[in-house]
């Protein structure tokens, strides 16, 4: 069935897909926002751990369910497994209304000016494709400075030294530290390096509608109950509904971006649960599904000029899937450092960024979310015992007592880490499925290797008796951090859209969402992925008025 | 209250939980709440509501797999596996979303039944507590004899118990295992949550 043509559809309705539905509906197109989940609901998944983003070891609360989709994965040896949405090694973010943004930790970070120029500032990586953004930090901040009002972060950024320039300030007061966060200040202050709040997507004050932020122990891999977490069904959504000119679809699962003979995105054919398909016809096309989902549509969207999926005529789609190499240490104290008061994180340093000698990139490090009761049980040093009373007696005597400091080293883009679509294997409504294959760039080691040394360093200057490091590894890195799949570029021959999100070659299809990073800054993506959806956004509207897609 | 606990828990059997270790629970629990909450009603709200029979289990694969999670939380001054009805949690689970698993029960705990017979002469259940630990310890790091596991791993099989066990202990107890909360209780762990949930589920203005 073929339904009455819009100006434009939109494919996903998170942190990119939110704020391209609010700029454009504002700006007066009329949208169609197609997102596979539904609106999250707090009152379904409150406080339980085994139904939580985090620990989905029944399925995830935010989507997507095990029942309806998969995806393979290739191993080591060539051969390849399926995995379900609950499994690690789905690299899941979330489906529903909000996307990742619903169930979040909420640090709304931006990257730093030389996330935008890693070649320029550290050259060729062997093996690598690392590359300068075609657009800059200068380019993109009038664009966080937008998100982060629009969508309201609490930050003080008075003693971190290496932030970018701000033309304003945090619309809101930072968080006060926990004591966790008050021991590493003064650790890290001794040490002369410069601890600061992280900012956080999260009301610390009441703002735009919102309550202040109530400290519920278990915030991240959930959904906020009262609505002090923003995300884009509780910012961008409603104002973009509220113009009267958006329509979200929910349970709407994308199949095909329908481009014509002559190379134009026609509209998107997707289906609603046990119907058939159905097409929505529009002017613009905006993809906004992840990275990994982002992807696959490209790739299952085949056609004439398009023989190998939308804008992949140079093999690039779905290259370069990167994460963040997460690492750290751990260590436990002799006094009771557990507060109820959650979330958990709120400090950091961005000292070990960049700059760090002979290395490319570095990540920040920050304290951590509390972990909740089942997922303490993997804090361990190397050898304790796993069962027993062993187990027993370390839960009860560190629950309460234990420190972890980690980070997001910035991953090298490695072109053999991709997503590409299944032959064989479909969902439930008979699509192909992501196929993921390779791994991190062996370089993430050392990387990986020297944060977490950083952090072992501190964690022992907090006076922690017994201290061990997370350190990195090699796997496939996606999860939901996942970016970099269809770059942004000056060269169609090295990447996927121009430098504003728009498909090489398709005039009318654009981009909104982690798919775009070119490298993954060594911060938790969020604010980016909005800065950069209002980016295009602005992009698209400067082009409507030109009448440039009509 | 307490009066009326006693009164409901004494006509029911639950299956891996004596009378005994109910009672104690029930007074362990009502002295240890302190915010008022009727721990007592909760109790008889269990006895219930859980099944009388498994949803999956034979109840001879429920008793070896009790006494296996027993040895992965054990009781000591507070409460283990058994209390905290991890069993349940297994059960219904493996009846809806760990279908996926069935098989790997299934043969894992007649391999370990088996195997336990060969090397033991007598049943796990009737093993001394470190004698079981012992024939744990085997199958965790693959050193068990291998006959009778057909070329499954019999660590993957350990580790997916382990996993279960500890879900089922510290998970919610919507889920059919940690009892009242039992673990939380024992990491001093407040629940409801006394920040932020109980202004939440008051309904009280934020």
């Amino acid at each position: 069935m073929v339904l009455p043509k819009v100006n434009v559809v939109i494919v996903g309705a998170g942190a990119g897909g939110g704020v391209v539905a609010k700029e454009l509906a504002q700006a007066g197109l009329s949208v169609v926002l197609l997102e596979r989940g539904d609106w999250p609901r707090y009152d379904e998944h409150n406080d339980d751990e085994l139904c939580s983003q985090r620990t989905p070891v029944l399925g995830n609360p935010f989507g997507p369910d095990d029942r309806r989709y998969r995806r393979v994965v290739v191993n080591a040896d060539g051969s390849t497994h399926i995995v379900l949405p609950s499994d690690g090694g789905y690299n899941n973010n979330a489906g529903c209304v909000g996307g990742g943004t619903a169930s979040y930790g909420a640090m709304g970070w931006r990257y730093m000016p030389q996330d935008f120029r890693m070649r320029s500032t550290y050259g060729e990586v062997e093996d690598s494709t690392l590359a300068d953004w075609p657009i800059s930090y200068a380019d993109l901040e009038p664009f966080y400075e937008k998100a982060e009002y629009e969508f309201g972060v609490s930050g003080d950024y008075s003693n971190n030294p290496f932030c970018g320039p701000r033309k304003n300030r945090f619309p809101m007061p930072a968080f006060p530290y926990n004591k966790e966060a008050r021991l590493f200040a003064a650790a890290t202050t001794r040490m002369g390096l410069h601890p600061f709040p992280i900012p956080m997507l999260r009301n610390s004050v009441p703002y735009n509608g919102r309550p202040a932020c109530i400290h519920m122990r278990s915030c991240v891999g959930f959904a906020c109950p009262i609505n002090a977490k923003a995300g884009s069904q509780n910012t961008v959504l409603p104002v973009a509904l509220a113009t009267g000119n958006c329509e979200v679809r929910t349970g709407c699962v994308a199949a095909e971006i329908v481009l014509d003979d002559r190379g134009r995105a026609r509209g998107v054919r997707y289906f609603v649960a046990k119907n058939q398909g159905q097409e929505q016809p529009a002017d613009l096309v905006v993809v906004s599904a992840s990275a990994t989902e982002t992807a696959r549509l490209l790739l299952n969207s085949k056609s004439k000029l398009f023989p190998n999926g939308a804008g992949n005529n140079n093999d690039w789609v779905g290259r370069n899937l990167q994460g963040h190499c997460y690492v750290g240490a751990d260590g436990l104290v002799e006094d009771e450092i557990y507060e109820e008061a959650g979330p958990g994180a709120c400090v950091a340093i961005c000292d070990y960024s960049h700059g760090n000698p002979g290395l490319v990139g570095g990540g920040m490090l920050a304290n951590e979310f509390i972990p909740l009761p089942y997922l303490f049980c993997n804090t361990r040093p190397p050898g304790e015992p796993r069962w027993g009373k062993a187990h027993k007696d370390f839960q009860r005597r560190y629950y309460k007592r234990a420190i972890r400091i980690m980070g997001p080293f910035q991953e090298i883009p490695n072109f053999n880490a991709r997503v590409s679509v299944d032959p064989a294997v479909k969902d439930a409504w008979g699509i192909q499925v992501c196929r993921l294959s390779g791994s991190r760039h062996p370089y993430d080691l050392q990387g990986g290797d020297f944060l977490s040394k950083k952090a072992e360093v501190i964690i022992k200057a907090m006076g922690a008796t017994r201290v061990w490091r997370n350190g990195p590894s090699l796997g496939l890195s996606g999860g939901q951090h996942q970016a970099g799949t269809c770059r942004m570029g000056n060269d169609p021959k090295t990447s996927v859209t121009n430098r504003y999100g728009q498909v090489h070659q398709i005039d009318n299809l654009f981009i909104a969402d982690a798919s775009l990073h070119v490298n993954n800054g060594g911060f938790n993506p969020a604010l980016t992925i909005m800065a950069l959806a209002y980016w295009v956004s602005n992009h698209i509207k400067i082009g409507w008025k030109g009448s440039q897609f009509r | 209250m307490k009066q009326d606990t006693q009164d409901h828990a004494q006509p029911v059997e639950l299956p891996g939980v004596s009378r005994r270790s109910l009672l104690k629970l029930a007074a362990v629990g009502t002295l240890g709440i302190a915010a008022g909450i009727g721990t007592a009603n909760r109790i008889a709200h269990w006895i219930h509501t859980e099944p009388a029979t498994y949803q999956f289990f034979s109840e001879a694969e429920a008793r070896l797999l009790i006494a296996i999670c027993e040895q992965i939380i054990p009781r000591d001054d507070t409460a283990g596996a058994t209390d905290a009805g991890v069993i349940f949690y297994v059960d219904r689970q493996l009846a809806s979303v760990f279908i996926r698993h069935q098989q790997t029960y299934r043969l894992g705990l007649e391999s370990f039944r088996k195997t336990c017979l060969q090397v033991y002469t007598v049943s796990f259940e009737q093993l001394a507590f470190g004698r079981q630990t012992e024939a744990l310890r085997l199958i965790e790091s693959n050193k068990a004899p291998k006959e009778f596991w057909g070329g499954r791993s019999q660590s993957a099989f350990f580790n997916l118990v382990l996993d279960h066990t500890r879900q089922g202990f510290y998970g919610s107890p919507r889920h059919g295992g940690n009892r009242d909360y039992l673990s939380y209780r024992m990491l001093g762990l407040a629940y409801p949550n006394l920040i932020g949930q109980n202004r939440y589920a008051a309904g009280q203005p934020v």
